[in-house]
């Protein structure tokens, strides 16, 4: 596929706190950025759920973007490490399912860093771009002819990489 | 359920977003979504026009719902929601779609622009579907006020309070109140001496009955919400019995260990049990455990030989007190760029350089000297140097400049001149003169006979015993090297080094270059991301005593406000329970950080303390069976907006 005149869309899931008033900023200051971004406000970064993430790909999203308080300054105290804890289970999902690591970015933008949540859209879209639209897997393995090459392997989640999930609130119970 | 009936209004915002967005073409748009009844663009919907216009059609249509593409939430969701109350609708009922902030500002072509609005919009119509109403609760306003940081500022927020009637708390970490201005000599621009005017108001806080002063003290800790916050202070061992101590003296002229005094920023000596300064408040000794001898090696115990009322009491420990307030004052000030960074400037090196407040101390009758303004070998210098602007302005250190410098610089050189009588150069970059009888200082140490150089003196060197300046003098278009005999750093104002650490215990921001972070930057100056915390003077930004004052009894004002009110507004937006999916697997109880979720040991299930909780939604992002949610932001409403986003 060319991807030339490829332009992903790109969800952005941002705390109220900073990232949400960092992006804010950005526009305060005029700095512009690609319109591949729409942005979802939630209160803390800490409420972001891995069902959000597949949501938004299984709605056709290219890319996702999780964005919270600086660690050490949440304002809830340590919402963004729990997200920071999710997100290896995020990523190992992800990975299951076949969507590419690029494809999911957690970031740290304070309310200050207007120009750095500009940067960190732009370089996203350009990833992206490099990379392709998203296609779910069962349409990609139907294009794969015989020998072409083999599906993705599930990858598993190593056990020390549950035990860090665990620990961060990313997987409830036992 | 009944109907739901959609009302969206897309706001030009004049032309900051119909420059971008075709706003008409947005609301045709919107006109066709689900469930919306009426779909308009305007003006201006924060004016008032706009806002009847929702309250007519509320009215008219039988909205139940209403979506404004406008400006961020941040900005106008109360507005709005004040608008949706009035016409008889749950504040609750509605949702902002960010079109300007998100969208005209920050993107280049009108296309992209109005397919990102109408994206948003859609996004917002999907979620205001699933709202529900919600009712604000409130809560009583404690009225105590907690001032953390006994400068300029912080005393005069304080005594603004405590002429209200209400009760305040200092707490300084140092053994004395007063701060960066108690080290002045005189102040500039009216060159009134800074304890004249500084000691009545010190002593006034000292002696008001709603003021309560801990000195050498700290916050470790603060929990709760405005109104109400548990705030821990560690009060350090003074090893003196404050009760008992008449500051009689006695115990600090027989003490027989020396110390760099450290109030002398390190020119003078003081002793191991001291008073910072003569004029200290309160005026009562504190034991420096690191270098007294007692406590170093056992043995001395002269001062407690000596003092006539035992109060002396070496085996004190730190105490730990929580009290409860309803508003916190940040003033905790700021501290000067560490001049050994810039080995150009010769600070460290060579012995006749020093820095701005070495050069206050020395010129203060109660320093070092006396008062004297002498060379390290006694003799008076013949030639003085100041220069501006040391590690402010200047990419390798701060960027900024440190607003008051140039002011002080003046006052420097002027005191410089009046004390030595010899010649005194002064090396700038520009002048900054911007307050009120500021330009008319200038002018007057101008006539003094002070040498101006307009050039950053941007090294100091040592040739066969003697100091030279090197700057490139702007003005004659030449590099110059000036022969002086002891030079002044105005060095930069830069942070406290404990900033990172003061900000997060009180859940203040940050700006980029350290300070502390204000809501808005004109027109919310002393309110930060907390509500109930408020920030004042030098911890925000250098300022001068002025703008420090200023500031101080506007934190006051805003204190007293919330305090005024009596009750504090305490959001919905909290987390709830389903019962009847919750499964007692009692994950969201480990992970709430306010311990604001309990367990039902008879229903087996999670149970919310709604008065303790924040909403983060920490807890219903990791509720394995669902049970778990936010008011405001569920599970629904999060993932319809999601949905609806990317249909566009
Ligand atoms: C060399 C020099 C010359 C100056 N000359 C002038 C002048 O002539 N005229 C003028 O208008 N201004 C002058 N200024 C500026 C003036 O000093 C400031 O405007 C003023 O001190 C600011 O007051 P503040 O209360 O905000 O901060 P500070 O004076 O810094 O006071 C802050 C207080 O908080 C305490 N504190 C800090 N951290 C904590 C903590 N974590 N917990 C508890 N307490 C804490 C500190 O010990 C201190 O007592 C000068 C400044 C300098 C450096
Ligand atoms: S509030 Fe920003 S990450 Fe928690």
């Amino acid at each position: 596929m060319k991807n030339g005149d490829f332009e992903p869309r790109i969800v952005g899931i941002l705390c109220n706190w900073c990232s949400y008033a960092g992006a804010d900023l950005a526009g305060i200051s005029r700095i512009k950025y690609p319109a591949n971004i729409r942005i979802i406000r939630v209160m803390c970064s800490g409420r972001v759920e891995p069902t959000f993430v597949l949501k938004a790909f299984a709605e056709g999203a290219d890319g996702v973007l999780v964005s919270g308080c600086h660690p050490g300054d949440c304002h809830y105290g340590e919402g963004n490490y729990k997200a920071y804890a999710r997100k290896v289970l995020i990523e190992k999902l992800l990975h299951q399912f076949g969507i590419e690591k690029e494809r999911f970015k957690l970031t740290w933008v304070s309310a200050n860093e207007g120009e750095r949540f500009a940067q960190i859209v732009s370089e996203m879209v350009s990833e992206i771009k490099e990379i392709g639209p998203y296609r779910p897997p069962r349409e990609r393995m139907r294009e794969l002819q015989p020998g072409a090459g083999t599906p993705p392997a599930p990858g598993w989640l190593a056990e020390e990489e549950l035990e860090t999930a665990v620990a961060g609130g990313a997987v409830a119970g036992e | 359920m009944p109907d739901v009936r959609i009302g969206v209004y897309v706001c030009h915002c004049g032309s900051n977003i119909a420059d971008k967005v075709d706003c008409a073409g947005v609301a045709e748009f919107a006109g066709g979504l689900p469930k919306v009844t009426i779909a308009r663009d305007y003006q201006y919907m924060c004016a008032d026009p706009g806002q009847d216009l929702i309250r007519k059609d509320i009215k008219d249509h039988k909205l139940n719902r209403v979506v404004v593409a406008s400006c961020s939430p941040r900005m106008h969701e109360p507005t709005f929601r004040k608008t949706l109350e009035s016409a008889g609708l749950n504040a609750y009922f509605f949702e902002m779609a960010n079109i300007r902030e998100h969208v005209s500002w920050v993107t280049e072509g009108r296309e992209q622009a109005t397919e990102k609005a109408k994206a948003l919009v859609a996004a917002a119509v999907a979620r205001v579907f699933y709202h529900e109403p919600l009712y604000e609760r409130f809560a009583d306003m404690n009225k105590r006020t907690l001032v953390v940081g006994g400068g300029i500022a912080g005393i005069e927020a304080a005594l603004k309070i405590a002429a209200s009637g209400n009760q305040v708390v200092i707490v300084e970490k140092e053994p004395s109140i007063g701060g960066n201005m108690a080290k002045l000599d005189k102040t500039f621009p009216t060159l009134d001496c800074s304890a004249c005017i500084l000691t009545p108001k010190m002593v006034a806080a000292a002696q008001d009955e709603n003021i309560t002063l801990y000195t050498y003290a700290e916050v470790e800790k603060v929990e709760g919400y405005v109104g109400n916050f548990q705030v821990t202070i560690r009060k350090k061992a003074r090893s003196v019995d404050m009760d008992k101590c008449t500051g009689c003296g006695i115990c600090y002229n027989k003490c027989p260990a020396k110390v760099p005094n450290e109030f002398d920023e390190g020119l003078g000596m003081r002793k191991a049990i001291y008073v910072p300064f003569p004029q200290a408040v309160p005026n009562k000794p504190v034991i420096d455990r690191q270098n007294c001898t007692y406590f170093q090696k056992g043995k001395c115990g002269v001062c407690s030989k000596v003092c006539p009322t035992g109060a002396v009491d070496y085996a004190q420990e730190d105490q730990l007190v929580t009290e409860d307030f309803g508003a916190i004052i940040v003033s905790t000030g700021f501290e000067t760029l560490d001049p050994t960074l810039g080995p150009q400037w010769g600070y460290g090196r060579y012995d006749n350089v020093i820095t701005a407040l070495q050069f206050e101390r020395l010129v203060n009758a109660s320093g070092p000297t006396q008062g004297k303004v002498v060379l390290k070998d006694g003799t008076v210098p013949k030639r003085v140097a100041v220069l501006h602007c040391v590690g402010s302005r200047d990419l390798n250190f701060r960027e900024y400049c440190s607003r008051f410098c140039c002011m002080s610089s003046l006052k420097l050189a002027h005191l410089a001149k009046e004390k030595t009588g010899g010649e005194v150069y002064s090396f700038y970059i520009d002048m900054r003169a911007f307050g009120k009888g500021y330009e008319e200082f200038y002018n007057r140490v101008m006539e003094e006979g002070i040498h101006f150089i307009r050039g950053k003196g941007t090294e100091v060197i040592q040739r066969a015993g003697e100091l030279f300046v090197r700057t490139e003098d702007t003005l004659l278009g030449k590099y110059r090297e000036v022969p002086v005999d002891l030079v002044v750093l105005n060095v930069a104002t830069v942070p406290r080094a404990d900033a990172e650490k003061v900000a997060q215990t009180f859940g203040i921001q940050r700006s980029p270059d350290g300070f502390f972070l204000e809501a808005h930057v004109k027109l919310e100056p002393l309110k930060t991301a907390t509500d109930g915390v408020f920030i004042a003077g030098g911890c925000q930004g250098p300022k001068d005593i002025p703008d420090s004052v200023s500031q101080g009894a506007g934190a006051a004002a805003e204190a007293l406000s919330l305090i005024e009110a009596g009750k504090v507004k305490i959001s919905p937006v909290v987390a709830s329970v389903d019962e009847a999916r919750c499964g007692g697997c009692k994950a969201c109880l480990a992970l709430c950080p306010y311990g604001a979720v309990d367990f039902d040991d008879e229903k087996k299930v999670a149970v919310v303390n709604e008065a303790v909780c924040k909403g983060c939604g920490t807890c219903a992002a990791s509720c394995a069976s669902g049970a778990m949610g936010v008011r405001h932001f569920t599970d629904e409403q999060i993932l319809a907006q999601i949905g609806e986003v990317l249909a566009v």
